[in-house]
């Protein structure tokens, strides 16, 4: 479990405390400025904030109240910076073993061949960064930050200096590191796709300081939060298993805590865990189950809450279906028309198309639930 | 051709070198890497032999190892002769008066490593000197050659600072510069040109060594 509280107020101000443990992503999300590089740096031991409490496991590796302060070189940290940092005058090979000094001299060839292997560079072993492309150097990185073998993972915008299509591969790739690697880990972005698809936890930053902080499900569900309209579209997230999985027709059912959805999704086996996200917008409200449409997934449900801002036409409803929460945008006029109130009984109609379903990893989804059933309690707010 | 002069020109050429970069390797990277009280004092100081004109500097250092100071009468105790008018005289005049020479282009290399690699080193559990040992010396590579070759060169032409501090004594501390005066003065024009030609040629051959060796390293780094 890695304990972090930092205080600072120059030049930016900075005042964030949270906890990160193993097997958990957490994001830090923000606009830029915002200090987020800054509480990694602060981790690292690159940087020590004023006042600064940072304790991996059983180690403190700063504590300015007592004057601890553990140089970076001494920190098991793993720290893949913004514009990777390669050592330009060694090779691929040459830069993932010089972080592994703590291994035995024997060993280090073998374990940064591993390494290397392990984010698909084997064939590139022998190159310099500047023979290198932007995704590739961002994965030699990678592989250096994990031959440190760090008690905490920290990524400073892993995918801000590649292009869109290469993000994907790369977003998939940490997320085959995460399971092989039981520590913390942090990722500083401010684009929310990184968070939707890697995050287990948020923590939304703006000037140094936390605006919400949680399990990504809570926060995301959470009908208040605007910015998050801003950010991605509001949607809500849901756990789901894939029950039954139809090839003729290209469908799946996933099985939720409150019923299944249908999702066109091919290459799904039965038993994966999904993380099924559904766009606010995308969620029709009906007081009666309708008939005659070429719809698989209509919900029935009861009002939570009613989110509504003056400066705003759109009107936020979270309704209850089980125990997962759905958001629906739709507009004030709507909301009059059908009289939803607190605790109104409706049908939520969802196209299949429009649901987001992405497979979770094993040891994050054990993390997952029981973070789930922790946050629920505080989140339905 | 005083083959002699042009023997201690070259070993004051080396002599220098070796003397001045291990000092300047360090002296730059503390200047580039570290903030500190008087740093200032320090970079000015350092620059000081570039604009203070050689006869003035020769003048301290004349003064500063004669027998009289301290410096002068330490030597003098240690190593049994001077150190005013002596090759060891003459070098440490040649190492102070090229320090601007070695530690700006070693400074300026240190300062072109891009913080986060600095940082990035640290992440990897280098220490500090594993650091400087394995990063930044290979990094700063290019400005350490340039420093040397500068030094090399400036060491070759100078001849204010040699004239004050060495004399002109015949196998000692009569540089090919200082010949060249020599036979000038005496009107032999033959070998005061030939002497010339031959710093011309290895001035235009350390230049090349430096642009080929500073070129092959940059291809390297692509």
């Amino acid at each position: 479990m890695l304990r972090v509280s930092l205080r600072h107020t120059d030049p930016i101000p900075l005042d964030v405390a949270f906890t990160c443990g193993p097997g958990e992503v957490l994001a830090i999300f923000g606009p830029s400025g915002s200090g987020k590089t800054t509480i990694l740096r602060s981790i690292a031991g690159l940087f020590t904030p004023h006042e600064a409490l940072v304790r991996c496991g059983s180690e403190t590796w700063v504590d300015t109240a007592s004057g601890i302060t553990v140089p970076p070189h001494r920190r098991r940290v793993g720290l893949v910076f913004q514009e990777y940092a390669l050592f330009p005058h060694l090779t691929a090979l040459g830069n993932v073993m010089t972080a592994l000094g703590h291994r035995p001299r024997a060993e280090r060839r073998r374990r940064a061949e591993e390494l290397l292997d392990l984010v698909h560079l084997s064939a590139h072993t022998q190159r310099r960064p500047a023979a290198l492309s932007g995704g590739e150097r961002q994965r030699v990185a990678v592989a250096r930050a994990l031959a440190r073998d760090p008690a905490v993972l920290l990524l400073d915008e892993p995918f801000a200096a590649v292009d869109r299509a290469v993000r994907r591969r790369l977003q998939d790739q940490i997320d085959e590191v995460r399971q092989v690697l039981d520590v913390p880990l942090i990722l500083v972005t401010h684009d929310f796709d990184d968070v939707v698809r890697l995050a287990t936890h948020l923590l939304i930053l703006e000037r140094g300081v936390v605006l919400e902080a949680g399990p990504l499900q809570s926060l995301t569900n959470r009908p208040d939060l605007a910015w998050l309209r801003e950010a991605i579209g509001l949607g809500s997230l849901i756990e789901a298993t894939v029950a039954r999985a139809d090839a003729s027709r290209g469908l799946v059912e996933l099985a939720f805590d409150g019923g299944t959805l249908v999702a066109p999704v091919r290459s799904l086996a039965v038993g994966t865990r999904v993380r099924v996200r559904i766009p606010a917008r995308e969620v029709i409200l009906a007081t009666d189950a309708p008939r005659g449409l070429s719809l698989h997934n209509v919900l029935l449900g009861s009002v939570t809450a009613i989110h509504s801002e003056p400066q705003l036409d759109e009107v936020v409803v979270q309704m209850a279906v089980g125990n997962a929460r759905i958001l629906a945008e739709v507009t004030r006029d709507a909301v009059a028309q059908l009289g939803i109130v607190e605790g109104s009984r409706l049908h939520a109609l969802i196209k299949s198309v429009s649901l987001e379903v992405q497979p979770t990893l094993p040891l994050i989804v054990e993390g997952a639930e029981s973070k789930t059933g922790r946050g629920r309690g505080g989140s339905s707010s | 051709m005083d083959w002699r002069a042009l023997s201690v020109s070259l070993w004051l050429g080396v002599g220098t070198v070796i003397l001045l970069l291990p000092c300047g390797v360090w002296l730059g990277h503390a200047l580039a890497a570290r903030h500190f009280r008087g740093k200032g004092l320090v970079e000015a100081l350092v620059a000081v032999p570039l604009i203070l004109p050689p006869t003035v500097l020769g003048f301290y250092l004349l003064v500063a190892f004669g027998a009289r100071s301290p410096l002068g009468a330490a030597f003098q105790s240690v190593a049994g002769q001077a150190l005013a008018f002596s090759f060891p005289g003459l070098l440490l005049a040649s190492a102070i008066a090229n320090i601007p020479f070695v530690v700006q282009p070693i400074q300026r290399s240190f300062e072109a490593i891009p913080p986060d690699v600095r940082d990035a080193a640290a992440c990897c559990g280098l220490t500090p000197w594993q650091r400087f040992v394995q990063i930044e010396v290979p990094l700063a590579w290019p400005g350490i050659l340039t420093a040397a070759i500068l030094a090399f060169a400036h060491t070759l032409g100078e001849f204010g600072v040699v004239l004050m501090v060495g004399g002109n004594i015949p196998g000692e501390t009569r540089t090919l510069s200082i010949a060249i005066y020599d036979r000038m003065q005496a009107f032999d024009d033959r070998s005061a040109g030939l002497m010339a030609a031959v710093l011309l040629a290895v001035a235009v051959i350390t230049l090349t060594i430096t642009t080929v060796l500073g070129r092959r390293v940059g291809r390297r780094r692509g």
